[in-house]
């Protein structure tokens, strides 16, 4: 096995992570403040998606481009469905939060079922098919440029939560809900404020994500999936972890895929999960309770 | 005729009607009431809607074909073999008198579980795992090659394609998808090329994959690190789109992308997604015989119903789902009855003749399986599958090894 296959192969499985690591950083970030677990994630990613490809479709946007409107219009769709519909839920027991998020989930795929039927979409950009070549490796130019957009967005979040006074108000409501609310913070609007930024962070690695997978409406519930895998692995609540989460389960199906067999990918990213739960419950870089 | 001998008669006919009441139901039988199970969304819907197509042209054209009425009850198995079993068992509940489908092995497995434990005939339209007619069932019957037969059909057109274009590849790498149809094919594969010592290439690596896979960066980079001449594929549709972009981005140009016999590659959405990029791509796969007249039949019925379509994307779906139901009616014709076992009786007799697919008539052996279905290596030219072997039914010269080939 020559260093120029595994090097590839890293390299690949590195850009993915962190795109998953995006995708897991919105459910994160919305579990950490809200304390209600988004069983929709993965199905509001592919609703981003699908809006990128209609949006191509229409006026040969790039997926880069819509990154903006799409997180903007998502934005908006956390907030209204924290505020209207999962706010009452929020100091209900955990199965009814459970059932209610898999419902909008299930109500989710149905509706993307019916706009779109079951074929697969995609964005054919100029650049799709182009790689870089550094040396013996290739590197997918679209993959990178996802990647980036991960990597930047990520950091917009993280300077949002640290440098501005809302995304301080919000670690607030985090960190003591009665102490926040003692101080005079508006709690509920801060919980759906903090929804809409998570919204609008699966909006961006929807925007990256459609560049890399073709989009069907049975998707979501793989990623909805994955991204719980990735936040548990990195730890619940910690931004930091689930970009790690993110880079570790993408480069281990790489290796797992190359030095085992291309069908234990899924085994592997599963198998780690496993292991953390035994050993370190509360994830990589998680608070213990 | 006296009169008590008249009554006599009239009573011994009254005690026959009675004692066998349901021979006026049987005789009044109008209308066979097809169950077509395909998956027509998932991961496999492109090519269930495809097969969908077959059914849905079916009951006009065998109406003029046959004089016989077909009621379609259609049901989509989303891809998932348990909703195959689940969509059978309603089918049937409902009032099905035979059962079509499911185009995947898994599906149409657990689909012929069910027909044969209700005791309804299926007729299979695609599947290829050998175990559905080898398992002993009296109900189901397939008129599709089996694994083996693909295999056979498609290693010896791949031995022709090479002596048509003067090549000699040494080398393949192998990657097939891993379920039901990629392991029953890789298993063929195997003991295949231990007898066809003809063939020049070996394998030098095997690459299994997952079908629903939405990347395929490291097997690519698995087989591309193979230095193989030509790859060997057996895929689907979606996975085929994903591994050929894969190829692109990777910059891996073999010699060629040869499937011994799977689905994908000729499908209208692998030439409408990929454009160009779809050129190329060999498939030996069962097809249509372009000069038979039901192909011209069933043509401009597809022409009529489905204006946008063409043959030659659907030809292998629809042809097949056609002939499944063709069977059906046409045993229906001979039995005059909807009773399953007359039904599954008259299929074991079927001798159909004037049909659309390559190779003999349709006669099921003492299995349930037809023998004698012919493969065609068709390769994608200009975007459209062309028939470029066997020469007595090509369109085209083979193009062998790909423009940009770069030997490694």
């Amino acid at each position: 096995m020559s260093f120029d296959l595994v090097a590839n192969v890293v390299v690949a499985g590195l850009f993915t992570g962190l795109v998953y690591g995006l995708m897991a950083l919105g459910l994160s970030v919305i579990f950490g403040v809200v304390r209600v677990v988004n069983f929709a994630h993965g199905e509001m990613m592919t609703i981003a998606m699908y809006a990128v490809t209609v949006l191509f479709a229409a006026w040969k946007l790039d997926p880069f481009f819509a990154v903006l409107p799409a997180a903007a219009g998502f934005f908006v769709f956390g907030y209204l469905l924290q505020a209207g519909l999962i706010n009452p839920f929020i100091t209900r027991p955990e199965h009814s939060q459970f059932m209610l998020m898999v419902a909008v989930a299930i109500i989710m795929v149905n509706a993307l079922l019916l706009a779109f039927g079951p074929d697969a979409r995609n964005v054919q950009v100029d650049y799709q098919l182009e790689s870089f070549e550094i040396g013996k490796i290739l590197i997918d130019k679209a993959r990178l440029y996802a990647a980036l957009a991960a990597v930047g967005a990520a950091a917009a979040l993280f300077a949002f939560f640290r440098f501005t006074l809302t995304g301080k108000a919000i670690r607030a409501c985090a960190d003591n809900y009665l102490g926040a609310k003692v101080v005079g913070l508006n709690v509920k609007r801060y919980y759906a404020l903090t929804f809409g930024l998570g919204s609008a962070c699966v909006a961006v690695a929807g925007c990256a994500m459609v560049l890399l997978v073709d989009v069907t409406p049975a998707l979501g519930p793989y990623y909805t999936l994955l991204a719980f895998v990735i936040v548990i692995v990195g730890g619940l609540g910690s931004m930091t972890g689930a970009l790690l989460g993110g880079v570790l389960i993408g480069v281990s199906e790489a290796l797992a895929g190359l030095l085992i067999a291309p069908s234990a990918k899924s085994m592997f990213s599963f198998g780690l999960l496993i292991m953390v739960l035994l050993f370190r419950p509360q994830g990589l870089l998680g608070r213990k309770s | 005729m006296k009169r008590r001998q008249f009554n006599k008669a009239v009573a011994a006919a009254g005690v026959v009607s009675l004692a066998n009441p349901f021979s006026i139901v049987r005789a009044q039988a109008q209308k066979l009431r097809v169950g077509v199970i395909l998956p027509r969304s998932g991961v496999q819907g492109q090519i269930g809607q495809s097969c969908q197509m077959g059914a849905e042209i079916a009951p006009a054209v065998i109406k003029e074909m046959l004089g016989v009425d077909i009621e379609i009850m259609s049901a989509d198995n989303e891809s998932n073999v348990d909703t195959s079993r689940t969509r059978a068992e309603r089918l049937i509940q409902e009032g099905a008198h035979v059962l079509v489908g499911a185009f995947d092995s898994g599906q149409t497995m657990s689909m012929a579980q069910v027909a044969e434990q209700r005791g309804i005939p299926h007729v299979v339209n695609i599947a290829a795992a050998p175990p559905l007619t080898e398992q002993g069932y009296k109900f189901v019957f397939r008129n599709f090659q089996t694994a083996p037969d693909i295999v056979r059909e498609g290693l010896s057109l791949i031995g022709e394609l090479f002596q048509a274009t003067n090549t000699v590849p040494r080398s393949a790498v192998f990657m097939h998808v891993n379920d039901t149809f990629g392991q029953a094919m890789a298993k063929g594969i195997g003991g295949a090329m231990q007898r066809l010592t003809q063939l020049p290439f070996k394998i030098v690596d095997t690459i299994s994959y997952d079908p629903a896979a939405k990347d395929l960066t490291v097997e690519v980079s698995k087989a591309k690190a193979s230095n193989a001449d030509f790859l060997l594929l057996v895929c689907r549709l979606n996975d085929a789109i994903i591994l050929r972009r894969e190829m692109v981005k990777q910059r891996w140009n073999p010699m060629g992308i040869v499937s011994p016999g799977s689905p994908g590659m000729y499908e209208e959405q692998f030439t409408k997604t990929l454009g160009k990029l779809a050129d190329y791509c060999i498939s030996n796969v069962p097809w249509y015989n372009a000069n038979a007249p039901l192909t011209k039949v069933v043509e401009k019925a597809m022409a009529k119903r489905f204006p946008k379509e063409k043959l030659h994307f659907h030809g292998l779906n629809v042809g097949f789902t056609f002939e499944a139901i063709l069977v059906a009616a046409d045993a229906f014709k001979r039995a005059r009855s909807t009773d399953p076992k007359t039904l599954a009786d008259a299929i074991r007799q079927t001798n159909i003749t004037s049909k659309m697919m390559l190779g003999g008539p349709i006669r099921f052996n003492a299995k349930g399986q037809v023998e004698g279905i012919g493969s065609a290596c068709v390769q994608n030219l200009n975007q459209v599958p062309t028939v470029v072997l066997p020469a007595s039914a090509a369109k085209a010269k083979p193009v062998f090894p790909m423009p940009g080939y770069k030997k490694a």
